[in-house]
């Protein structure tokens, strides 16, 4: 009880804290927006977020790719995964819908991974409903196949920070910038970046729901 | 001071964060502090989207999306991490929940620690 009172009066310090902080920042910051639309022709994207993702901050994005690759490569050292129950049951209904939605899934996220570089989507966006889609695929018991092509999956999980990393030592040549593409080239490099990085996401998140290193059938 | 627009958003963040880190510190169970984290980085991410929001101009700053779109991947990936790392704690130890009841360290099952009153009703 005499923690739960103290932590409290803590929180309610920080609570205020905080608030005062925030409350005392100027009304109009100038923030970045002039500085990332200046160079946003250059950018080899229109859409100012994406930009900012693979362009001007494209190391973050490097960076990020890869912890989410040391999370599932943890995820997998640490435990077996666990199919979900409904694997081993018969589920038509699941089945027919999966039937229907998955194409739709799958396309859904290839637009937002081509309208990712005018408007508000993305690798992640994409990535994100791919992992949805897979996680209905183990749900529907359709997955197992999948697994048992470890080396496939292992590969999709890396590709991510495999192309994203040769794209770093291509243009480290080419221009000797860390990812600061050649002139006018901009938009195919993030491209490709965006596409290798939307199937390692996809399976990432995917996987991370079976919480453990999938188990080939025998 | 941020206009008022914006003020119940940055307010209503920093509240979330406080109240993520009063559970992390109180709550013992490991499911329940890997909860708590999520809210406090929910609380960060609605506090910076909202200073990105104030910039003039006609559209928001991206820099701060951009951040934010990245955190909320990470602390999805972190998370499943965390449950996989939480599961190990429970299969060597027999325990969810941490807490200094050394004795309660060697149960063989999963029974709560006997002096953890706020916890459901023992089980096992």
């Amino acid at each position: 009880m005499m923690r739960r009172i103290s932590v409290g009066i803590l929180s309610l310090a920080l609570l205020a804290a905080l608030s005062w902080a925030v409350l005392s920042l100027p009304a109009q910051p100038k923030g970045l927006t002039e500085a990332s639309l200046a160079r946003l022709p250059e950018s080899g994207v229109s859409n100012p977020v994406t930009a900012v993702l693979l362009n001007y901050r494209g190391y973050d994005t490097l960076l990020e790719v890869g912890v989410l690759l040391l999370a599932i490569v943890g995820v997998w050292s640490l435990r077996r995964g666990e199919w979900p129950a409904a694997d081993r049951r018969d589920r038509p209904l699941l089945l027919s819908l999966l039937r229907v939605v998955l194409p739709v899934l799958v396309l859904a996220a290839g637009y937002l991974l081509w309208i990712g570089a005018f408007a508000p989507g993305g690798a992640f966006q994409g990535g994100a409903l791919l992992g949805g889609a897979l996680v209905l695929v183990m749900l529907g018991g359709l997955a197992r196949r999948l697994v048992n092509r470890a080396g496939l999956l292992r590969a999709g999980l890396g590709l991510g920070v495999l192309v994203f990393a040769t794209v770093c030592a291509i243009t480290l040549r080419l221009t000797g910038g860390l990812l600061q593409y050649p002139p006018g080239t901009g938009g195919t490099w993030i491209m490709v970046i965006e596409s290798a990085a939307l199937i390692s996401i996809g399976l990432t998140l995917g996987l991370l729901y079976l919480g453990g290193r999938p188990e080939e059938d025998t | 001071m941020p206009d008022a627009d914006h003020r119940i958003y940055l307010l209503a963040g920093v509240a979330l964060f406080a109240i993520g880190f009063y559970s992390l510190l109180v709550q013992t169970h490991l499911l329940r502090r890997v909860m708590a984290l999520n809210v406090m980085g929910s609380g960060v991410f609605l506090v910076y989207i909202a200073l990105g929001a104030q910039t003039p101009g006609p559209i928001p700053d991206p820099v701060p999306q951009a951040m934010v779109l990245t955190g909320i991947v990470v602390s999805v990936c972190a998370t499943g991490l965390a449950l996989a790392l939480a599961d190990r704690v429970q299969a060597a130890t027999g325990r969810v929940e941490l807490g200094d009841h050394e004795d309660a360290a060697d149960l063989p099952d999963a029974s709560p620690a006997p002096s953890e009153h706020h916890k459901g009703t023992p089980s096992a």
